[in-house]
């Protein structure tokens, strides 16, 4: 069943690659060759067993410990008298047969049974989960003793019952990776295109379940050698036949006579398992290159803001009612070699005390302009031009901690997914409280003021909320939550990142109602970033539309609804479902015919 | 919250009994002869016969496990094979020596996987490549075999720890922590690199969260988003880890005590297996399953703390 199934596995359509990446990958390479000296070990060994099968038994009485390379023994001998090197080749056989049992035991087991209970679920799935963590909760060591304890200690016995220790593992994986497949839409498409069950779990499921289980795969093997070699160095392995682990157990007795007799079955055993632990690592780099995943991202070397080129600073500052400016602001993230600009020299203006919209399509650049101004882009991205006038100071050019302070002193920030923007480990009390703390507020009356505040927000009963986790209250609440934490810290300016979109439709309204209430209360400035027209329409003074990283049109709201210039602003408006634009063609457009008597309808 | 507990607590009592059936039919599929073993190749078929008749053996699998289990229950595990002595005593005498190691090991482990992970997060790439190389050399080193190699460079070739030997805590503190460093560092050089990068990720994922940029747009400092936030939050997948850990580890420990020649649970249940001393081999089976499930319950218990919702899912 196994080669079947790695034979669908390759049978993806980056298999040539594949095994060029893993060659091309300096790591694995190494262990390529580690692996092909190992496999030359068990070609020896299966020839010494046949030509020579004295050899690692024969005992030079009068030559014992001798140090490596005298008497023609290019390791030396053992305590014994016995060649050691002859015997290291011997074990070879064992160890890997060994390894080979177990690995066998684990994926005859772990596989079907994580396949079955992933794909079909329920009670079979109840079962097989409860026997794994049954066989988890034993810890292997003492499992193998008592096998060995009843039933002697062939090797045979106690590497079937170490794979049967390990096929949870593989089962777990698996089970997983189903599971999560099985609930994919292209899984559903298959199934409506007639495929058997068997083809959808062979094509899907084993192309995304190849990486993980190449890499369990190897480590397995590994875990499988040096528990066997471990077995054997506590001289529970089998006695007759030749192994590293009783290798091992001979050189610790005799180390106060010959100390590094132990080092040679350590460094085999080692050596092979680097070998498959190299290669593994390999292959899942180079698996997860090919199918396009990039799990373990390369830390970015870039600087989180560059310093802004000097030659820019020509611009005048900006006129006295305009509490913030933005004029060519240029946000990039690093792309292999290129630079990807996200925002492209975006300008637009804040009036003191107003109210100003930023639109655009989902991807147009608005939120990582709007974290840009609220000191909050992430740290691989670069700020690589422009210019920010904060209360008449340009502050991009400041240093970053004195940028950071004036950014936190004069904006703020609501978000836009209520429920994943509160640590979910505090209380809403805590939360409200902290920043206030850190302000140097002290406790009761920063407690008091959160309470103010959560009942300014139309908050019933602001101290229950106080007590309760993010988890126990609504998203409108959440939202009502995050906007008193961003007034809390009595901030000149708010910006609100599409704070409605989360929510039903009947809270909105009242959100926005509380933004407009908080505004004429506190006399804050906003920039309200949203791709909902009607919200602009409702809410600001000044419209500035963005598209592809550009600021394509700024405008009063009165001049952006009545005449908009540019011909995006047009299209956004175009699309606005309204009474005068969609409505009369959707009832002119040829609609299903309706029976005058039934009420059927008709296509 | 109590009902949560209550049933994984029930859960756990269930899994436990399961764990001793398994053990008691692995230990008893074999011939079922201890006999034989005690007394020797000289001994009669007849004394054998009789020695067994004492033992109780002879009587029918499912009869012997519920005399072993109500033994259980009233605090008697019975009587090693050789000697007579009671298992529990046994035991007992041989406990301090791998939880000293092993709790040690797991305290090692946790403090510096969360050290070298937070220095991995915010430090230089320095670290990283520290850990990946630990993560080579737990892979590719198993406990024993550092074990070895330590016990040649530091307590043979260097003399700056005991060869072997175990002083009691009681006995003198620093002796007994003397004692343990070698057989410790064997146990947690391999170890600590696995949890390090499982804390790394959770914690670079938990950084990224909504919640973190909100928390720092409020002005919240870095070391407070680090220190009370996000290391909070990125806390179960670690512990997870840990406890997994702690499972593996009891296995290196047995191979470990032997290296270092510390008369622990590894040297019983060593010379328990060879000797087929079924009352010994289950007491083990039922210390250290009670004892993996007890830590998994410990685990439970801290997610719980940290994370509110965890106590009411």
């Amino acid at each position: 069943m196994s080669i079947e199934i790695s034979a669908q596995a390759l049978d993806a359509p980056t298999r040539t690659s594949t095994f060029r990446l893993i060659l091309r990958n300096p790591l694995s390479r190494v262990g390529v060759v580690l692996l092909v000296l190992v496999l030359c070990a068990l070609v020896a060994a299966i020839i010494m067993d046949w030509v020579a099968p004295d050899a690692p038994w024969h005992a030079d009485l009068y030559h014992l410990n001798e140090a490596p390379g005298t008497n023609g023994h290019f390791l030396g001998t053992d305590s014994g008298g016995r060649d050691v090197l002859a015997r290291l080749v011997v074990a070879t056989k064992a160890t890997m047969f060994s390894g080979v049992i177990a690995l066998t035991v684990a994926m005859l087991l772990g596989l079907p049974g994580g396949l079955v209970a992933g794909y079909y679920g329920g009670r079979v799935d109840m079962v097989l989960d409860w026997l794994s963590s049954l066989v988890m909760s034993l810890p292997s060591i003492v499992v193998l003793l008592a096998i060995v304890s009843s039933l002697g200690t062939s090797m045979w016995i106690s590497m079937t019952a170490l794979g049967c220790m390990m096929a949870p593992a593989v089962f777990r994986l698996l089970r997983a990776q189903v599971h999560a497949v099985r609930n994919d839409l292209y899984i559903d498409a298959a199934k409506v295109a007639g495929l058997s069950d068997t083809r959808i779990i062979a094509r899907h499921v084993f192309r995304v379940v190849r990486g993980p289980l190449v890499l369990m795969v190897s480590v397995m093997a590994g875990v499988a050698i040096t528990v066997q070699t471990g077995l054997d160095f506590l001289g529970l392995g089998d006695a007759t036949t030749i192994t590293w682990g009783g290798m091992l157990g001979e050189g610790f007795a005799a180390m106060s006579a010959n100390d590094i007799l132990f080092v040679w079955p350590g460094l085999a055993m080692a050596v092979t398992v680097a070998a498959f632990f190299l290669i593994a690592s390999g292959a899942r780099d180079a698996l997860q290159h090919a199918d396009g995943g990039s799990s373990t991202p390369a830390r970015s070397t870039a600087t989180h803001l560059k310093p802004v080129p000097a030659s820019a600073q020509a611009a005048a500052p900006p006129g006295e009612d305009e509490i913030l400016t933005v004029r060519n602001l240029t946000v990039g993230y690093p792309s292999g070699e290129d630079v990807t600009e996200v925002v492209r020299g975006a300008s637009l203006t804040l009036r003191s005390g107003h109210t100003l919209g930023l639109v655009g399509e989902s991807g147009s650049g608005k939120t990582q302009t709007a974290f840009a101004l609220l000191d909050l882009l992430p740290r691989q991205a670069m700020l690589m031009e422009g210019e920010v006038w904060l209360d008449g100071t340009e502050i991009l050019r400041l240093a970053p901690r004195e940028r950071t302070k004036r950014v936190r002193e004069a904006i703020a920030y609501v978000p836009q997914e209520p429920m994943s923007n509160l640590d979910p480990t505090f209380t809403i009390g805590f939360q409200l409280v902290e920043p206030l703390r850190a302000r140097g507020i002290g406790r009761a009356e920063a407690r008091e003021r959160a309470a103010t505040l959560l009942a300014r927000m139309g908050i019933r009963d602001p101290e229950r909320v106080m007590r309760s986790y993010p988890h126990q209250i609504s998203g409108g609440m959440a939202q009502r939550v995050l906007i008193a934490g961003a007034v809390s810290t009595e901030p000149r300016i708010l910006i609100a990142d599409e704070p409605t979109t989360a929510l039903d439709v009947t809270v909105q309204s009242e959100i926005l109602d509380l933004l407009r209430g908080v505004q004429e209360e506190f006399g804050m400035s906003i920039i309200l970033v949203s791709h909902d027209l009607g919200v602009i329409a409702d809410l600001c003074d000044d419209v500035a539309v963005m598209r592809n990283g550009q600021v394509v049109e700024t405008a009063s709201a009165e001049d952006f609804f009545a005449r908009p210039r540019h011909e995006y602003s047009r299209m956004l408006l175009d699309a606005v479902p309204d009474e005068n634009h969609v409505r009369p063609e959707y009832v002119e457009a040829p609609s299903p015919r309706r029976s005058a008597k039934t009420g059927e309808i008709h296509r | 919250m109590v009902m949560i507990l209550l049933k994984r607590l029930v859960a756990a009592v269930i899994l436990l009994a399961a764990v001793c059936v398994v053990g008691f039919v692995i230990t008893g599929i074999g011939d079922g002869n201890p006999a034989r073993n005690i007394l020797g190749p000289e001994a009669t078929n007849a004394q054998v016969a009789a020695e067994n008749h004492r033992l109780g053996v002879d009587r029918p699998m499912v009869e012997q496990f519920g005399d072993w289990i109500s033994g259980v229950a009233s605090g008697d595990l019975g009587n090693s094979y050789i000697g007579d002595q009671p298992v529990a005593d046994k035991i007992a005498a041989n406990v301090p020596v791998t939880m000293s190691m092993v709790a040690l090991s797991m305290m090692v482990i946790a403090g510096l996987s969360l050290v070298l992970a937070v220095a991995s997060v915010y430090g230089r790439k320095s670290v990283d490549r520290v850990v990946q190389s630990l993560a080579v050399i737990g892979h590719v080193l198993p406990a024993y075999l550092l074990a070895l190699l330590l016990l040649l460079v530091f307590a043979v070739k260097l003399e700056a720890f005991p060869v072997f030997g175990y002083v009691p805590l009681g006995e003198s503190p620093t002796e007994w922590l003397r004692s343990l460093v070698l057989p410790v560092l064997s146990l947690t050089l391999g170890s600590v690199a696995g949890a390090s990068l499982q804390a790394r990720g959770s914690l670079m994922d938990v950084l990224e969260a909504d919640y973190v940029r909100t928390l720092r747009s409020r002005g919240i400092s870095g070391r407070s988003l680090l220190f009370r936030h996000a290391l909070r939050n990125a806390a179960p997948p670690w512990l997870t880890s840990l406890s997994l850990g702690f499972v593996a580890m009891l296995g290196g420990a047995f191979m470990v005590e032997k290296v270092f020649a510390l008369p622990g649970l590894g040297a019983l249940a060593v010379d328990a297996t060879a000797a087929g001393d079924r009352p010994v081999i289950m007491g083990m089976v039922l210390l250290t399953g009670g004892l993996v499930i007890l830590v998994n319950l410990l685990v439970d218990l801290a997610q719980m703390w940290l994370i509110p919702k965890a106590r009411t899912a």
